[in-house]
């Protein structure tokens, strides 16, 4: 397989590279982990004319809690990093849970968190990981940086709120209102395969309750969905085998999905509820038998 | 002096490792891409991105405008030199590149060589083509639609889509067994089709030589001799001028068999330009227009008396062959060895009919480790038997155990008249069920159950005809199947082995040094073994159909026996005393009275060159055709227990355990990776692997996204056991094992997987068994058949 010509430059700072995507005026991709972009570029499904490899830009090959609790991740961060982390093991389960489901150990290995979320295929992993998080992009232009949340970071299918001349130089998960609880749910057809459905829930607990949820939704969709309803009943109500129920009936309400090769859009829907029911129920289990 | 340990020096019984995976664990393999001739150029096709389409135009002149193309070839280009059309060896046309319509996604329309293969594919993006579609058939049924548009209009007497119409067996016999029945079974299944996507893609480099008029083909196939007598015959090149090379090929499994379009163009390209030329399809190229498998349709019944004998059985098959009948099958039958089904059963009467229809699906259908068809036969077998069991309401075992073929009845003649050479059927599956715990299963299962959980057992026994062919009921082009071994012993002890079969993976160079040695004595890693290459090796039928020991592993221990008479002249000459005195041990021949006075084959292999008889010719060579007396039947029980997620409908393989009886192991490791390989290809089939279309024709399946192979992740752990009888008819009592798991395993799977909620009311899911069609299947107490859904909105 052969990509078509293109032009290929290495910048070493971040600036550089926005300069380079000015340049560029929408011609430029940005090369992170490469493993969407190369192959579209192989099967000639992505032509563009310059890459923008950032692979030599250092300082965006980071992770780490801040004193606030806020998670970062920065644009070099690779999955498999994420997957041996200690700071998720320790305080961010939802990522730690994810981040071994995510594509299969050889793509893990180069590809990236950030380019994940900025390639915005509604069958990716971490879109729905860090929607439930309600965390943000940051995307740095010429003027400076701006903060994006994720829910409207993917504007449609394989498509991202990014201007042609700005980068994501990293992704914020906010502080926890809270003990973070969660868990990461799929099915995929097979180690590799995009998923047939997922599900993210994120949920800070305190005093008993549950001082805030998300849950969203892998591969239902056109883009990544959040199911506000059913985080709402969790927050309202706490974790009981009846608001579990409700909540998992709700997320899968919440589902758009269609008939395709990987299953039919009943059982789709169907999957969501059983996976959000199974990861609630798994943590009201854990806390009464930590209590 | 004692005598040589048989398995030090690596003969027969040793698990001697790979010697060729030296050079590959080093990337030091030399596959068609890892070659690079001076001058060579390189090309691309250019496929149908439609299914089913006239050909209003095709204007390649942006193409030729490019710096850096040298040539495009397009149908009219062939057509000049009549070489749009090729034969096949179904006796049937393909196209080699479209000049009326295109008949499916993926078909070759044009070729561009040029410089490097970036300049190429640039260039075939460049060729405009107008298409005029035509309604798009994705199955037989709809080709077989009263009014059905033609595919084939380019042949005459074609009036619509049925290719053959096919019957075997006792019509009548059968029809007075269903009168007796006291229960008929019934079932309907579709076998998906599949790919045998080898890693390595197919690919050639043509060189021809205006001075010397010599074409020289390094090419991706499993029988480089049929393709010279090929492309002499439709070339109509002198034979002795076309040397095919098959350098190391990257697994084959029965796709690199057939001659594709792209070796044709490569070579044409080659004698119009007077340069090499290379062609190496991509991924996409390979999983959409080259041999598929499968893809075939049964109604199948059965007859049963109510203690579980098999009265009779009717099979009524439709094959999807796609938009050409290219199967590269030799048998004397349509359908290939459909009919060896139910070949392990002693059934009184069977009958089969079978029809073959083009659709719009790239052409095909025997490759992937499959003796033409015999991986469908056995998989329908099981999977009737199965549910035969189920309607009688008896133990899946027992039902084998009655039906099985006794050990002291070999030869024994089958339903549809083939003859099986020999087994111990019971003593295997008997082997098997205990290895599982069977015995203790079904009160496992059943308190499972009261737990929510569903836990199942399936079973899949069969034996199938391994080894094409026999001469009466084989050919390619009317070339009789046989094989061949040429054995040169050096002056020093050393030897080459010539076959004409031709590995792809599965060891020959280690296993064959051990039959040698096994003959004659030789250490094995004092034999060296070349192949595929036409001007040095013998003429040859080509590895596949798990032939190569049946056949070619025969002719090599025939040559062998030929090397040890000619020695034993020498050896007594040299010990002076007549040659009726002469004992032979492994490696050595003594004087019957005085044992210690010995000559070792190295002795009498020096004294073929330098002290040889009065009047005896001088060297230690010989070669030996062979054509085998039958096909070698090994035999498998393969048995899996799995467990089912009520909620999910996801299920995992607990246990799978295999036991192989494939006659004497030459190499027991070699082997174990045989069966192996093809029970994670049978988990495969079963659970995820297969090609469908949408209904305008596209391929889903044509890229490793789409197309799942399985990965170490989802591949289950295997337990092995084995069983040997010896084939009788063998030289040295193997039977065939490369496709034996392939063919009985996928059964095993799907037969576990309706264990487990078969007392809901469900008797089949077709493959693959996607978890949600086990969720269906569990939530509504039916059948789940058919393909999977592809698209039903937006």
């Amino acid at each position: 397989m052969y990509p078509p010509r293109f032009e290929y430059e290495a910048p070493e700072t971040v600036a550089e590279a926005v300069g380079l995507l000015v340049e560029g005026h929408g011609s430029a991709k940005v090369l992170a982990g490469g493993q969407s972009l190369i192959p579209m570029m192989k099967t000639r499904f992505a032509s563009p004319e310059m890459l923008v490899d950032i692979n030599g830009i250092s300082d965006l090959e980071y992770h780490r809690r801040d004193a606030d609790g806020s998670i970062r991740v920065g644009a070099l961060c690779r999955h498999a990093t994420l997957e041996q982390s200690q700071v998720l093991a320790d305080h961010q389960p939802t990522m730690a849970a994810a981040s071994a489901l995510v594509a299969d150990p050889i793509v893990r290995n180069r590809g990236t968190l950030v380019g994940s979320l900025c390639h915005a295929d509604p069958q990716g992993d971490w879109a729905a990981v860090m929607a439930s998080l309600g965390a943000s992009v940051i995307a740095q232009g010429p003027t400076g940086e701006r903060v994006i949340p994720v829910q409207e970071f993917a504007v449609g299918p394989f498509q991202n709120a990014l201007a042609y001349d700005e980068i994501a130089v990293a992704a914020v998960v906010p502080p926890p209102k809270g003990k973070p609880e969660g868990g990461y749910l799929k099915m995929e057809r097979r180690v590799g395969d995009f998923a047939t459905a997922g599900v993210a829930v994120s949920l800070d607990r305190s005093a008993g309750g549950v001082a805030r949820a998300g849950i969203a939704l892998t591969g239902v969709g056109p883009r990544t969905i959040v199911a506000e309803e059913a985080a709402a009943i969790l927050v309202e109500r706490g974790l009981d085998p009846d608001s579990i129920a409700e909540a998992a009936r709700a997320a899968a309400g919440a589902a758009q999905p269609k008939t395709d090769h990987r299953g039919t859009a009943e059982y789709k829907r169907h999957l969501v509820e059983v996976f959000t029911s199974r990861i609630l129920k798994r943590i009201a289990g854990s806390s009464e038998e930590a209590a | 002096m004692t005598a040589l340990d048989e398995i030090k020096i690596g003969g027969l019984g040793a698990s001697r490792r790979r010697v060729e995976d030296n050079r590959f664990i080093r990337g030091k393999g030399n596959y068609v891409d890892d070659i690079t001739l001076p001058g060579m150029l390189h090309m691309e096709i250019l496929r149908s991105p439609v299914a089913h389409a006239r050909i209003v135009s095709i204007d390649t002149s942006k193409a030729w405008a490019m710096p850096g193309v040298r040539l495009v070839i397009t149908g009219e280009t062939l057509a000049a030199r009549n070489l749009a059309w090729m034969p096949t060896l179904s006796y049937d046309t393909q196209a080699v590149l479209a000049t009326d319509k295109v008949r499916f996604q993926g078909q070759e329309i044009a070729a561009v060589i040029a410089d490097d293969p970036y300049t190429a594919k640039d260039a075939c993006e460049a060729i405009v083509v107008e298409y005029e579609p035509l309604p798009v058939m994705v199955n037989p049924y709809q080709a077989m639609e009263d009014g059905a548009e033609r595919i084939r209009d380019d042949k005459e007497n074609q009036p619509d889509n049925v290719i053959y119409d096919w019957e075997v067996g006792d019509r009548d016999g059968t029809e007075r067994a269903f009168a007796e029945a006291d229960l008929v079974s019934k079932i309907q299944l579709h076998y998906p089709r599949s790919h045998p996507s080898p890693i390595e893609t197919c690919g050639s480099i043509a060189d021809f030589n205006r001075a010397t008029q010599k074409l020289t083909v390094y090419m991706t196939t499993q029988a480089p001799h049929i393709i010279r007598a090929a492309v002499a015959m439709v070339a109509e090149l002198p034979e002795q001028m076309i040397r095919i090379i098959a350098p190391d090929i990257g697994g084959g499994f029965g796709n690199k068999v057939p001659v594709y379009p792209g070796y044709v163009v490569s070579i044409l390209a080659s004698i119009l330009l007077e340069k090499p030329v290379k062609w190496i399809e991509d991924r996409t190229g390979n999983l959409i227009s080259t041999g598929f498998a499968r893809d075939i349709y049964l109604e199948g019944e059965m007859a049963l008396r109510k203690d579980g004998k098999i009265l009779g059985v009717r099979m009524n098959c439709i094959a999807d062959h796609g938009a050409f009948f290219s199967d590269a099958q030799p048998s004397k039958f349509k359908i290939g060895l459909l009919h060896s089904a139910f070949a392990c059963y002693d059934i009184p009467a069977a009958h089969l009919t079978a029809r073959g229809v083009y659709t719009n699906k790239a052409p095909g259908g025997v490759a992937y480790r499959c003796s033409f068809r015999v991986t469908e036969a056995m998989f329908f077998q099981e999977r009737m038997v199965e549910t035969a069991a189920i309607d009688l309401g008896m133990d899946p075992a027992e039902i084998r155990r009655v039906n099985f073929v006794r050990d002291d009845d070999f030869p024994h003649r089958t339903a549809f008249g083939f003859l099986t050479d020999s087994g111990q059927y019971t003593k295997c599956l008997d082997l098997g069920l205990e290895a599982i715990g069977y015995d203790t299963f079904r009160q496992e299962q059943e308190e499972a159950r009261k737990r929510g959980r569903l836990l199942g057992i399936g079973i899949s026994t069969m034996t199938e005809p391994l080894g094409a062919g026999n001469s009466r009921e084989f050919d390619i082009l009317g070339i009789k199947m046989f094989d061949s071994a040429e054995l040169r012993i050096h002056m020093t002890g050393k030897a080459l082995l010539r076959t004409g079969a031709r590995s792809q993976g599965q060891g020959h160079e280690t296993t064959w040094a051990q039959i040698v040695a096994h003959e004659l004595g030789l250490p094995a890693e004092d034999v060296t073994v070349e192949e595929g290459d036409t001007d040095t090796a013998p003429f040859g039928m080509g590895t596949y159909a798990s032939r190569s020991t049946p056949v070619a592993g025969a002719a090599i221990s025939m040559a062998a026996r030929k090397i040890r008479a000619k020695a034993r002249k020498i050896a007594a000459h040299l010990l002076e005393v007549s040659e009726e005195d002469v004992e032979w041990e492994l490696g050595r021949f003594y004087v019957r009275s005085r044992p210690e006075q010995g000559v070792t084959i190295q002795e009498a292999a020096m004294a073929a060159y330098s002290n040889m008889p009065d009047g005896m010719e001088p060297g230690l060579e010989a070669i030996a055709y062979y054509d085998p007396p039958n096909l070698t039947w090994p035999f498998a029980a393969y048995i899996a227990k799995v467990e089912v997620d009520p909620e999910t409908g996801v299920w995992d393989v607990l246990r799978m355990v295999a036991v192989d009886d494939c006659g004497v192991r030459i190499n027991p490791m070699i082997v174990e990776g045989q069966i192996m390989g093809g029970l994670t290809e049978a988990y495969a089939m079963a659970s995820m692997q297969y090609i469908t279309f949408d209904a305008e024709g596209n391929c889903i399946g044509s890229n490793f996204t789409d197309y799942l192979l399985p990965t170490a992740w989802e591949t289950p752990g295997f337990e092995l056991h084995e069983v040997v009888t010896p084939c009788p008819h063998h030289p040295i009592g193997a039977k065939g094992i490369g496709e034996c798991a392939a063919v009985g395993g996928p059964a095993a799977f799907v037969n576990a997987v309706i264990d487990a909620v078969k007392h809901l009311g469900v008797k089949n899911i077709d493959m693959p068994v996607l978890p949600d069609r086990v969720y269906e299947a569990i939530k509504t107490g039916k059948d789940v058949s058919g393909a999977p859904p592809v698209r039903t909105d937006g």
